[in-house]
């Protein structure tokens, strides 16, 4: 199965476009690293495939099927700030059902603690958070993972075993992953194949 | 110094059970005005001659009037019908203020409507539109209510507005959508339980407004009917014994409608406290 986004074209302000006819393929047996300068628009193309975005132009598929962005999106966005995607008057158990109830397995792998989930998530840190926000996206309804800067703010031995269950629970549930970093080395390390992001606007 | 403090309790309580405390004694108060203004002895209320302009007294506590009758049950009687006709309007107020909130978050055109709506009703003073829609739906209680309620309802409809705009574009509630969940999920899950805070408190804050509208209005003879005992009729028509030297007659029941809007005041401030604690904290 492929995820394809088909000759995106996307402009926060008119005439100042900041994707150009991008096309990229995501296969579900891959991990594809995306790397880019600040501000050349990885993350807009990140919020386009996963639907946050919607007056582009282009298709993004599932296969040849357009994605319908209006019931569960098959691939889900994962963010660099995990606090700002958690409701604030919600308790963390709350913030994982509305995706879906991960088995005890699964939240041990990601080194979830139990007492976590009865707290809210300002009690919680930005790491623990990030935590919840993967495990959220890891839905059975869920055949891609964009991972925006997902590791950036966590420290070395969080990062590896982060990115460690995550890749494996990927592998075997056949979910493709497109990881979007500025550590090239991280991204040496996890991805399969990584694609260089320039900045179109200078061309 | 330490074992006053000690044998006083209020310094042992923190600010949350003197929170609850306050609006407690004043939830009593409010709730005692209102009941006893309908189960008062009404008799000291009638026409009596022999006791005409009374200075206050044990037996009278706020004087007499011109026709002998008791200032004070008149006092009661007025805050109770106040209290009421208060409630009535704030409540439709806010219902009001929901109902454009939630026309303007349906779309772009329904958002500007609404705001123009906002700016439209809050430019216009609110005491002449008051008058106008009083004089039009023939005075009475039903004029003053629906007066009242069609021209408080802005600044919560404001507030209310920006506050669904902040959780609709907020990245957990994309989010949301993102994992399948349709807009009565949304609005039940995500917006419902944050702002029905400001519904509450909201509603409370508008009621010394509305208590002090119908007071004047009534004051002004586009209100209540002369032969209700608001206090608003109670005020003007102490007006022409003022200079005769009756100063209770318009001492008392002002001070008594002021007490009885510095409570409602105090109650929607001490309620927001205690449902935002973020709040508390300026």
């Amino acid at each position: 199965m492929y995820l394809n986004a088909n000759n995106i074209s996307f402009a926060y302000k008119k005439n100042k476009p900041i994707l150009k006819n991008i096309s990229i393929s995501i296969p579900d047996n891959k991990v594809i690293g995306l790397m880019g300068d600040s501000g050349s628009g990885k993350s807009t193309l990140c919020k386009v495939i996963t639907g946050y975005i919607e007056n582009y132009t282009g298709t993004v598929t599932l296969d040849r099927e357009v994605i319908n962005n209006k019931g569960y999106h098959p691939a889900q966005l994962i963010f660099q700030h995990p606090e700002k995607t958690m409701n604030p008057k919600w308790k963390m158990h709350k913030v994982l059902e509305e995706s879906w109830n991960p088995p005890q397995e699964l939240m041990d792998t990601f080194g979830l603690k139990d007492n976590w989930l009865g707290r809210w998530p300002n009690e919680l840190s930005g790491g623990e958070l990030q935590r919840f926000s993967i495990l959220r996206a890891l839905n059975p309804n869920t055949k891609f993972i964009i991972a925006d800067e997902i590791s950036t703010m966590l420290d070395a031995v969080t990062q590896v075993q982060i990115w460690d269950a995550l890749l494996d629970y990927c592998k075997h549930n056949k979910i493709g992953i497109l990881a979007v970093s500025h550590d090239k080395e991280l991204l040496d390390v996890i991805a399969d194949d990584i694609i260089l992001f320039d900045d179109i606007n200078k061309l | 110094m330490s074992k006053v403090g000690f044998l006083n309790p209020l310094n042992s309580m923190n600010l949350r059970q003197k929170t609850i405390l306050l609006i407690a004694v004043i939830i009593l108060v409010l709730v005692t005005i209102f009941l006893s203004s309908y189960s008062i002895d009404t008799s000291t209320m009638v026409t009596n001659f022999m006791a005409r302009n009374q200075a206050p007294s044990f037996e009278h506590l706020f004087g007499t009037d011109w026709l002998g009758r008791d200032m004070f049950t008149r006092t009661i009687k007025g805050l109770g019908l106040s209290i009421m006709i208060g409630a009535i309007a704030s409540i439709l107020s806010s219902i009001v203020a929901m109902i454009m909130a939630f026309l303007s978050s349906i779309n772009k055109y329904g958002d500007t409507l609404m705001a123009w709506l906002i700016d439209f009703f809050s430019s216009i003073p609110h005491l002449l539109l008051l008058i106008m829609i009083s004089i039009c739906l023939g005075k009475g209680a039903i004029g003053v209510i629906i007066g009242v309620a069609f021209t408080h309802w802005t600044s919560l409809a404001r507030v209310l507005r920006v506050e669904i705009k902040e959780i609709n574009t907020s990245e957990y509630v994309n989010l949301a959508r993102r994992l399948g969940k349709g807009n009565l999920w949304v609005a039940k899950e995500h917006i419902l339980p944050l702002v029905v805070t400001q519904i509450i408190v909201g509603t409370l804050l508008i009621f010394p407004h509305a208590i002090m509208h119908e007071a004047s209005i009534t004051f002004l003879g586009f209100g209540l009917s002369p032969h209700e005992p608001a206090i608003g009729i109670i005020l003007s028509e102490s007006m022409s014994y003022l200079t005769m030297g009756d100063w209770w007659l318009a001492f008392f029941p002002g001070a008594a409608l002021l007490i009885v809007v510095l409570l409602f005041d105090i109650l929607g401030e001490q309620i927001e406290k205690l449902l935002d604690p973020t709040k508390a904290q300026k």
